[in-house]
């Protein structure tokens, strides 16, 4: 249809008839030109294109018909394409410019294999070279799209040459091309950096931009040459926005990584970013303004950028509102001070049309507002909540919650809210996101606790949610029976019983045992409930009744004291799931029972998952169930060999640790097995030469660098043929339950013999022969066991203070806090708690919660907390509690020699 | 490429949500579910509101989407959740008006379809690869009206004979379909 391509489009003459044809069409609603379109039909059309006499309107007709398809979702066949493809490139031999355009269009979509690209190659080289710019400009883009390495050579030289192009579409077209191609071929696009340099200076605005987005890239990894590249363009003249815009995010950067390596805090180009808050430009204001406020900045330096972002809050564009609001809810998590002068412009976003900007700013509010303005908020949040979605909700109750932990002193207004807001209707997110901010709030603010608890009885009178039902029933559970009146939550919880499902039923009657477990008074009563629940039409519910009645009345010998009944009820069922379940799997009926305490109560360390876009969320999966039976299969290895059977329970296994290069003759690596009073060194030994045979395979452990460690006894390999690896054990004693540390250096010894690779046959004498392989350590994070426990901060407190051992340390400059973070929780191998060894960026403070079982099967918690003293110089308070306050030392110990 | 302004995808949808024309630039949406999905999502939460006169905006799963409705057709530009906000509301600015000017001014989804080729080929010369080549409706509609290519004197001759074409080919598709 070049009808439209090939006309002056303010002629009323070629718009005629096609428009009237529109005026008759009106009352078809359903009209499409693509209606009841067909692949196999259109492609039967797409013959056209080989006809001797081409008629170029038909043609291009085809051609949207066939792009059509492909955008709503259809696919060729590779046949199919393949034919298209070939079709295509007949229709070279037409002027038409219009359908010309369709053609590199539909060879774009088309994505051609290596062999066809070189069919159309030569006429796309022709276009590139024509005297008409649209064609030079399109064939570019197209040839680079389609092209690979070794034709790329062959055309640079016109690539370079289109680069300086005078004509400016010619121009940015190579090199926005350029920019794709430099993830392939870098080498080659690297070689055009002069005529890039040159086009980073043109007139025209657009190719500025280009030029100097592909610069960038081409020098992104030289510092200086970028630094270089920003001095020159801050003082010279940019000439589009969005050439400035880059310029800014280039020059924010060079700030941010000179700052890095400068310990004066001198920023070389902070002046060129103030004054673009007064460019004329919106776009530029915008950008500089938030490279501005993302800055480690003094206020006097950050205010001029608040002051343009609260402009923008009373712009008529929704988009700019949106901007402005957005930059100072960020600033505002860091710095609420700085924004407290936009309250005003704020507060009057609440009712913005856009529910985005007025989430934001209800949330940046409460953010940036005092103490006393903390009344007013809520009421003007509760008329606000009606009428936003449920996500935006969430952000809300978020937000609140923070609030409160900042104002404890306003907790009844919030929590007010906040049990409001459970009456309404709303999703399982948005109550639970209320749920959770109650129980945060109910634990950190004890004033705050009985009235939070009464809100959750009241929601679970008539709460769909069985998850959200089950979880406060259990924190009722803990926290109730400790209130001034524990009687008043009883009614709740067994109507429960009464009326809900039997997940629910099974909580229920659980939490009614822990009340009948501490409250005395509340004894006799609570048995009552319990034996009614004895008829429950549930299985689970029976069961869960009869054992709590026989264990609080101590029939059931659980233990003696009432000690252990509350261990029982109250303990923190402490061996992972997955760990359980994999053991269960493996476990075979037979005379001896199974056994909890031999499960691993190792959690397997899971790779953080980095935030990437939601294409790749599934993809970061969920930890391979083959690691953590890795345990229970070392366990039932090393007990079947006699001498390591009488060392009693395996304690806890390593990774693996090479001991040798990649690629070299011999790949061992080893496992540390540790057990109550002994080591156990496994040698993981691959023979990786097919013409040889080895025999009599030992290690030999020089252990003089590990006092405390005295080798006991050892296994060795008799023969490791090429490619089948094998296990060579030598096992220590040391002192029982001490973690004892030491550096072991290994030689590999063995008998040589060559093979034949051709015949198998195998030469009778050997050769003695020794190979170095690397030393291994035993060191203190080996005795402990990665342990997590579910609630810190319950499991911190019904630890004996007493055995709480406090330091402080002063770690020197460290690259930044999270790193230091990182450091010491390997250094002491234990499992972080509660998401806590997550940094958040422009954190000056970081308290981080570790948990583990150290050898003797002590537990241990640790609170760690970091500090920022002066540039980078990190100081770290350790307090640790444990079962054994020796352990508790031990730990300190640890952390002063690590 | 992280700090070049970078589009993730153009969308035209009509007032039901349904595909008029779409280019997607980046690979977050490996597969045609997870784009109709994305669209989906994206008419869900902007179809209530009003986008006339100005151009809206709207943040969700890590991306910003500003948008704006002219008759049934429904125009969106995605970017990244760190891009700036303004530079998508350019190339929607720029997208929307050379699609205006393409349509003569009369900018619906029956129209759109008459002239998809248009439109594709607009989408084509706004970005490229994720990548801004122009946002100035002007020079784009320049670019795809012909200007610049060989001697006017063609043009002319072209224009009535494609006119009446143009003219014979409704006519054979209102007979056909």
């Amino acid at each position: 249809m070049p009808r439209s391509l090939a006309g002056d489009l303010t002629d009323p003459e070629m718009a005629q008839p096609y428009m009237k044809k529109d005026d008759d069409d009106d009352e078809e609603i359903e009209y499409s030109p693509f209606f009841g379109i067909e692949k196999g039909a259109v492609l039967q059309e797409a013959r056209a294109f080989h006809d001797p006499q081409l008629d170029a309107r038909r043609c291009s007709q085809v051609i949207t018909k066939l792009l059509y398809l492909l955008n709503q979702g259809e696919t060729f066949t590779k046949v199919e394409a393949t034919e298209v493809f070939f079709a295509v490139t007949k229709l070279f031999q037409s002027k038409d410019a219009g359908l010309r355009r369709l053609v590199y269009l539909m060879i774009k979509e088309l994505s051609p294999s290596s062999d066809e690209v070189i069919i159309v190659t030569s006429s796309l080289m022709k276009d590139m070279n024509s005297k008409t710019d649209m064609y030079r400009a399109n064939a570019i883009r197209v040839l680079c799209r389609i092209i690979d390495g070794t034709l790329l050579t062959q055309i640079e030289r016109y690539l370079k040459q289109a680069i300086v192009d005078k004509n400016p579409v010619v121009a940015s077209a190579a090199l926005v091309s350029g920019i794709h191609l430099l993830q392939a071929n870098p080498e080659i696009v690297k070689r055009w950096s002069k005529e890039v340099q040159e086009a980073v200076q043109s007139r025209a605005a657009l190719v500025q931009f280009h030029g100097l987005c592909l610069l960038h890239q081409i020098r992104q990894n030289d510092r200086l040459a970028v630094s270089k590249m920003v001095s020159g363009l801050t003082k010279g003249s940019v000439r589009s926005p969005l050439a400035q815009c880059l310029l800014i995010r280039y020059t924010s950067q060079v700030i941010r990584e000179s700052s890095m390596n400068t310990q004066n805090g001198d920023r070389p180009f902070f002046d060129y970013l103030e004054s673009c808050l007064r460019h004329k430009s919106e776009m530029v204001i915008l950008e500089a303004a938030r490279k501005i406020a993302e800055m480690d900045v003094t206020s006097r330096e950050l205010a001029p950028a608040i002051t343009v972002l609260q402009l923008f809050l009373t712009s008529s564009k929704p988009v700019l509102r949106f901007a402005a609001v957005r930059t100072l809810n960020k600033v505002a998590m860091t710095r609420p001070l700085a924004v407290t002068n936009c309250n005003v412009d704020l507060e009057s976003l609440v009712s913005d049309q856009n529910r985005s900007i007025a989430t934001l700013a209800i949330t940046t509010l409460l953010k940036t507002g005092n103490e006393s303005s903390v009344d007013r908020l809520m009421k003007q949040i509760t008329n606000f909540m009606s009428d936003i979605a449920d996500e935006f909700k969430i952000v809300v109750v978020e937000a609140i919650r923070a609030l409160c932990l900042k104002f404890p002193l306003k907790y009844r207004s919030m929590m007010n809210f906040l049990s409001n807001s459970l009456r309404e209707e709303g999703s399982f997110e948005y109550k639970k996101a209320i749920v959770d901010s109650i129980v945060t709030l109910i634990s950190e603010i004890p004033d705050a606790k009985e009235t939070g608890l009464l809100y959750l009885c009241e929601f679970i009178e008539d709460c769909e949610f069985t998850y959200l039902s089950s979880q406060i029933l259990h924190l009722l559970g803990n926290e109730g029976p400790r209130t001034s009146d524990p009687s008043r939550y009883i009614r709740y919880i067994y109507n429960r019983v009464i009326l809900e499902n039997a997940n629910v039923r099974a909580s229920a009657v659980s939490t009614l045992a822990k009340f009948g477990a501490l409250v005395d008074t509340l004894k006799p009563r609570i048995f009552v409930l319990l034996r009614r629940c004895l008829f429950d039409t549930d299985d689970e519910v029976r069961d869960r009744a009869t054992l709590y009645l026989q264990t609080l009345d101590g029939e059931v010998a659980l233990g003696n004291t009432e000690k252990d009944v509350n261990e029982f009820l109250f303990g923190s069922f402490d061996v992972p799931l997955a760990n359980l379940e994999a053991s269960l799997r493996t476990y075979e009926p037979s005379e001896e029972p199974f056994d909890i305490s031999f499960v691993s109560r190792e959690v397997k360390p899971q790779p953080l998952q980095e935030k990437k876009g939601p294409g790749k969320k599934q993809l970061a999966g969920a930890p391979s169930p083959a690691t953590v039976s890795a345990v229970d299969a070392y366990q039932k290895m090393l007990s079947s060999i006699p001498e390591f059977s009488g060392f009693g329970r395996l304690f806890k296994s390593s990774e693996s640790v090479e001991l040798t290069e990649a690629e070299t003759e011999y790949s061992v690596n080893v496992v540390k097995h540790i057990y109550k009073g002994h080591i156990v060194l496994q040698y993981n030994c691959t023979n990786t030469i097919p013409e040889q045979l080895l025999e009599n395979v030992i290690v030999y452990v020089d252990a003089t660098d590990a006092e405390e460690f005295s080798e006991v006894c050892s296994k060795h390999l008799r023969s490791l043929p090429y490619d089948s690896p094998g296990q060579i054990f030598v096992a220590f004693e040391k002192p029982e339950n001490v973690p004892a540390t030491g550096k072991f250096s290994n030689v590999l010894k063995f008998i040589v013999k060559e093979v034949d690779t051709s015949t198998g046959e195998v030469d009778e004498d050997g050769v003695e022969d020794e190979y170095h392989i690397e030393d291994l350590e035993i060191v203190s994070a080996d005795y402990m066991l990665r342990v997590a426990v579910s609630n810190f901060r319950n499991a911190w407190e019904n630890m004996d203070p007493e055995s709480e051992r406090v330091d402080e340390y002063g770690l020197g400059v460290r690259e930044s806090l999270a790193e230091a973070v990182s450091a010491v929780i390997s250094i002491l191998g234990m499992q972080p708690c509660e998401g806590t060894e997550v940094v958040p960026k422009n954190a000056r403070s970081h308290t981080c919660l570790l948990s583990g079982v150290f050898i003797g099967d002590v537990k241990v918690l640790v609170r760690l907390s970091f500090g920022l003293s002066g540039p980078k110089e990190v100081a770290m308070k350790l307090a640790v509690r444990s079962d054994d306050p020796e352990v508790s030392d031990k730990i300190h110990e640890i952390v002063a020699s690590g | 490429m992280e700090s070049c302004p970078s589009v993730k995808n153009i969308l035209v949808l009509d007032s039901e949500g349904k595909r008029v024309a779409v280019k997607y630039y980046s690979d977050d949406w490996p597969s045609l579910s997870s784009k109709q999905a994305f669209e989906k999502s994206v008419f869900a939460k902007t179809h209530k509101t009003s986008a006339r006169t100005e151009a809206e905006i709207v943040m969700f799963d890590s991306y910003i989407v500003v948008y704006k409705f002219i008759q049934d057709l429904h125009f969106f530009v995605t970017g990244g959740d760190d891009e700036n906000e303004l530079i998508l509301a350019s190339v929607l600015q720029g997208f929307s008006e050379a699609v205006d000017h393409l349509l003569r001014n009369k900018v619906h989804k029956k129209a759109a379809l008459e002239n998809l080729d248009l439109i594709f080929l607009c989408l084509d010369e706004i970005v490229d690869g994720g990548i801004v080549l122009e946002t100035d409706a002007k020079a784009i509609v320049e670019k795809l009206s012909g200007h610049g290519l060989e001697g006017s004197g063609s043009i002319t001759e072209q224009t009535i004979s494609n006119a009446l074409a143009t003219a014979r080919e409704h006519f054979a598709r209102s007979i056909f379909s």
